[in-house]
């Protein structure tokens, strides 16, 4: 301390600027949204929101919004809840390898399973579906993918691993003496599960559950494959169609506005009560001395138990990836897959010949690094300043650092073309920037959550011991902090860069001429019909994909599972 | 009469064997502790008494019941044994208020509304929690909690009550309490305890016996408490039951003196039997040797601590150094004082570790 009384020092400065960052890049964005869905010439407009929302095809999207979500929301639950009560709570054999399994779904971007989907269910050329036409004469198919149920089939399978972590986590934490108590005191298991178990389980399935909701609710990528076709639009979707089909008209981007307000109404509706739920703490039931839970004996269904656990991480996993790779291999989309047919140059054409993924594959690559290295310094700075810094004024920043988490892909898109269009002064449009601010926004969440539970690890006296020392602030900084939280800031870059790597909803709204990413390369050559090229280019994000998650196995020395969206 | 009887019980984990053939008869209306080190085995015997592990070999009798049995292939799940249990992290039901947790055990056995609401209120009553009964247990203390988990394991009037460590998660002060608030419980309802502890004061203050277990749940002593406390069976137990030295000793002129020290005089001229030039090893209690200024076997204070009420001497004589307590209101020695001890109580154990009899 030098003793005088400093009215702005360091702190200030980087609180300072730690609000100009989350204000200018997540902030202002989504006032901007709020301001032109609801004021019109300096006005309150609620009769134009009415207008606009009972308009038939906006009516309709919001209708499909929360069908799916709420669906979606039920499917994933029930399987989250059952395959994570399956291998804590039951002798299922292979156990440990199950669990991880069940956690494989969460690293396949969803719509690359749905174009997987789509090449094996679509109502005329689904792999599946003409197969079974021709061995039995079906006159009908056997399932059309390009409909609510498919959309929520396909969300669930890629969803339902929020609610499996979040419930076998609490069930490995949850202390197994509450278990056995209820056990001596005369309950059996079932009385137990449903009783004791469940009860306490409800705040984890819950905060899964909610977390399920806030995804599906703005998600952009299955509903955007599967349900276009035949005219099923979500928010997210139905916002991408009327900016795309006005080409920027004010009215689209109006309506567009008003589509997002509801998601961000609902996103936060969502976290308030998730957080609710979470801090309520009643269910305290963290163990105290490790002793092993009781396990159901399976018996006679544990085999088929496990074959059908194998099964589903087969059908929803094994096949669409195969199904991938092998019409990435074929010479036309439609040929039977025998080794005639089959050729290396989708690949080569894609890396090495075709602008557009060749543009793309670079595009992704600059823009996921230089946003995860970005987005990460400044949140470990942001994280610092929150769980370390006594600073006046940090509420404020308190209160911005949530705001990351609430806002969806699309409105994250539709915030930045407001802000950055030229209005303000800067016109960013149709170029690789505006994506890169984008790209800040949307994973800010994920660097904040990172190294903010880095930094809440390393206890204050650490950081005292070296000043005490003789250290100064920023050599402490430098030599004790940092190297502490050295492994959360490599997990929130890797965090950061491999959703980012293939990225769809916000770049899908935002790209130029110019500027195509991984993931809308990969949608827009599935929506022309170059199946083969959209199958290579996805083959190819799903060996990154693969590599990435060995490579922070390796530098992280955990399991981390990045569920950044598509 | 014999209420619960352990015959040859075993139970392995892997190689390791937790419990060894561990055989023991408990009459009814007993308090029984099994005492010694964790992983011992004590807690191992206790979780297949609940039935919440299968034994290996053995049978477990209860009455005239068999519930667990290696030659019948016998297994009587746990919800089936009608026995009262008490955690360490007292187990309570976080989302169940008091009266729910402690009716918990008579909804499960589908007695009446009206039986329900009586039973609980009565073990409400005697734990002292009819005022809490609406209270979650997030809203109560540890000591709370713990009675919370007693009045749940009382409320169906059980024959046998299992407990294991239940006061460790306690402050001391709390620990003190609840001792005798089980001990009057048992007293009330004159079930079967059977304790599980690795704290001997608990074991003493509660128990009409005590089973002093080393690793394999091998039986060390099986005795009262005072005769556990007076009486050591062997080293284990007095090492475990408190505070120890053991010496060395040398045999001279029909007199014990301590090993490399004659010059500083006898400890007694009372020789313990033993085979020629291989005298047992001298065990006392630091607080059973008096510090005297002139007399004693002859030594130099060589560290004092305050340790509150007692202060904490060690005293060399000859190359052998001797704990010390003695109370602070004494008159005080200084390090690098001269004194003499005098060895108020001796025991004598020989090279395996048994008992010698002076």
């Amino acid at each position: 301390m030098t003793g005088t009384d400093r009215k702005f020092g360091i702190a200030e400065l980087l609180l300072l600027f730690s609000v100009l960052v989350l204000v200018v890049v997540v902030a202002v964005p989504i006032l901007l949204i709020l301001w032109n869905a609801f004021v019109v010439d300096g006005g309150l407009n609620i009769a134009g929101v009415i207008q606009v929302l009972s308009q038939p095809d906006v009516f309709q999207a919001v209708v499909n919004s929360l069908v799916i979500a709420g669906a979606v929301t039920v499917v994933s639950t029930i399987l989250g809840v059952f395959f994570a009560w399956l291998v804590s709570r039951t002798d299922l054999p292979f156990k440990e390898t199950m669990k991880l399994l069940f956690l494989v779904p969460f690293m396949l971007p969803s719509f690359i399973g749905a174009i997987a989907w789509k090449m094996l269910l679509s109502p005329r050329s689904g792999m599946v579906n003409r197969w079974f036409i021709e061995l039995f004469g079906l006159e009908q198919p056997l399932f059309n993918i390009y409909s609510l149920g498919g959309i929520i089939a396909v969300e669930s399978m890629y969803l339902f691993p929020f609610v499996f972590i979040q419930v076998s986590g609490a069930l490995e934490r949850m202390d197994p003496t509450l278990e056995e108590s209820a056990r001596i005191s005369g309950a059996g298991l079932l009385t137990i599960t449903r009783r004791i178990t469940l009860p306490l389980m409800l705040p984890s399935i819950a905060a899964g559950a909610l977390l399920v909701a806030l995804y599906s609710l703005a998600h952009f990528g299955v509903p955007a494959v599967l349900g276009t076709e035949s005219g099923i639009f979500n928010i997210p979707t139905l916002i991408y169609q009327k900016i795309y089909a006005s080409g920027g008209r004010f009215e689209a981007i109006r309506a567009g506005t008003i589509l997002s307000s509801i998601l961000v109404i609902a996103a936060a509706l969502i976290l308030y009560s998730q957080n609710r739920i979470l801090t309520a703490g009643r269910f305290q039931v963290i163990a105290g001395k490790s002793v092993r839970p009781m396990l159901l004996k399976l018996r006679g269904l544990k085999y088929p138990l496990l074959l059908l656990s194998i099964l589903y991480i087969a059908v929803t996993v094994l096949l669409p990836t195969i199904t991938i790779f092998l019409v990435a291999l074929l010479k036309t989309y439609g040929l039977s897959f025998s080794l005639e047919n089959m050729t290396l140059q989708n690949f080569t054409y894609i890396l090495f010949t075709m602008k557009l993924t060749r543009d793309a594959i670079w595009n992704s690559f600059y823009l996921s690094l230089a946003a995860a290295l970005v987005t990460m310094l400044v949140g470990t700075l942001i994280s610092y300043v929150i769980v370390k810094m006594r600073v006046r004024g940090k509420f404020l920043l308190e209160f911005l650092g949530l705001l990351p988490f609430s806002v969806p892909g699309t409105v994250i898109a539709l915030g930045v073309i407001l802000m950055w269009s030229g209005k303000f002064g800067v016109n960013l449009y149709n170029t690789a920037w505006i994506i890169f601010v984008a790209y800040i926004a949307r994973y800010m969440a994920f660097a904040l959550k990172s190294t903010s539970a880095a930094l809440e690890q390393v206890g204050d006296s650490l950081e005292e011991a070296a000043r005490a020392c003789g250290a100064t602030h920023w050599q402490a900084m430098k030599d004790v902090v940092l190297p502490l939280i050295k492994p959360g800031m490599v997990a929130a870059f890797f965090l950061i860069f491999l959703p980012a790597l293939r990225e769809l909803t916000t770049s899908v709204l935002l790209y130029g001429p110019t500027t195509r990413t991984i993931g809308v390369a990969i949608y827009a050559l599935s929506e022309d019909g170059e199946t083969v090229y959209a199958a290579a280019l996805s083959a190819v994000a799903l060996l990154i994909i693969v590599v990435g998650q060995w490579v922070i196995k390796r530098v992280t020395g955990t399991t981390k599972i990045g569920g950044g969206g598509a | 009469m014999a209420h619960v009887i352990l015959r040859d019980i075993t139970k392995r984990f892997g190689s390791v064997v937790a419990v060894d053939k561990l055989n023991l008869e408990v009459a009814r209306g007993q308090c029984i502790s099994f005492l010694g080190p964790s992983g011992c085995g004590k807690t191992t015997t206790l979780r297949m008494l609940a039935g919440f592990e299968d034994l290996d070999e053995g049978e477990i009798l209860v009455g005239d019941r068999v519930i667990s049995s290696s030659f019948k292939n016998y297994y009587l799940p746990p919800e089936k044994r009608d026995f009262g249990m008490v955690f360490q992290a007292f187990a309570v039901w976080p989302h169940l208020n008091v009266f729910d947790n402690v009716a918990f055990p008579l909804q499960i056995r589908g007695l009446s509304r009206a039986e329900i609401r009586e039973k609980t209120t009565k073990a409400l009553t005697y734990t002292g929690l009819l005022d809490a009964r609406d209270s979650y247990p997030n809203e109560l203390s540890g000591g709370q909690k713990q009675r919370i988990a007693l009045a749940r394991s009382i409320s169906f009037n059980p024959t046998v009550m299992l407990l294991d460590e239940p006061l460790s998660n306690l402050d001391p002060k709390m620990r003190e309490v609840m001792r005798f608030e089980i001990k009057e419980l048992q007293k009330r309802f004159n079930f079967t305890i059977i304790y599980v502890t690795h704290d001997q004061a608990e074991a003493m203050a509660l128990s009409d016996r005590i089973v002093v277990m080393d690793f394999g749940a091998l039986i060390q002593q099986d005795d009262t408490p005072v005769d556990v406390y007076l009486k050591p069976a062997n080293k284990f137990v007095f090492s475990f039951i408190g505070l120890s030295n053991f010496l060395d000793v040398e045999v001279a002129d029909g007199k014990v003196f301590l090993a490399g020290a004659r010059a500083a005089g006898p400890v007694t001229a009372v020789v313990p039997p033993h085979a020629a030039g291989k005298p047992p090893t001298l065990a006392c209690r630091p607080a059973e040797i008096e510090m005297v200024p002139t007399g004693g076997v002859y030594g130099v204070v060589t560290r004092r601590v305050l340790l509150g009420d007692i202060i904490d001497y060690v005293v060399k004589v000859g190359p052998t150094e001797v704990r010390v307590q003695r109370n602070v209101r004494k008159p005080l020695f200084g390090e690098g004082d001269r004194c003499g001890l005098v060895f108020a109580s001796l025991h004598w154990y020989d090279e395996s570790g048994a008992r010698v009899s002076a």
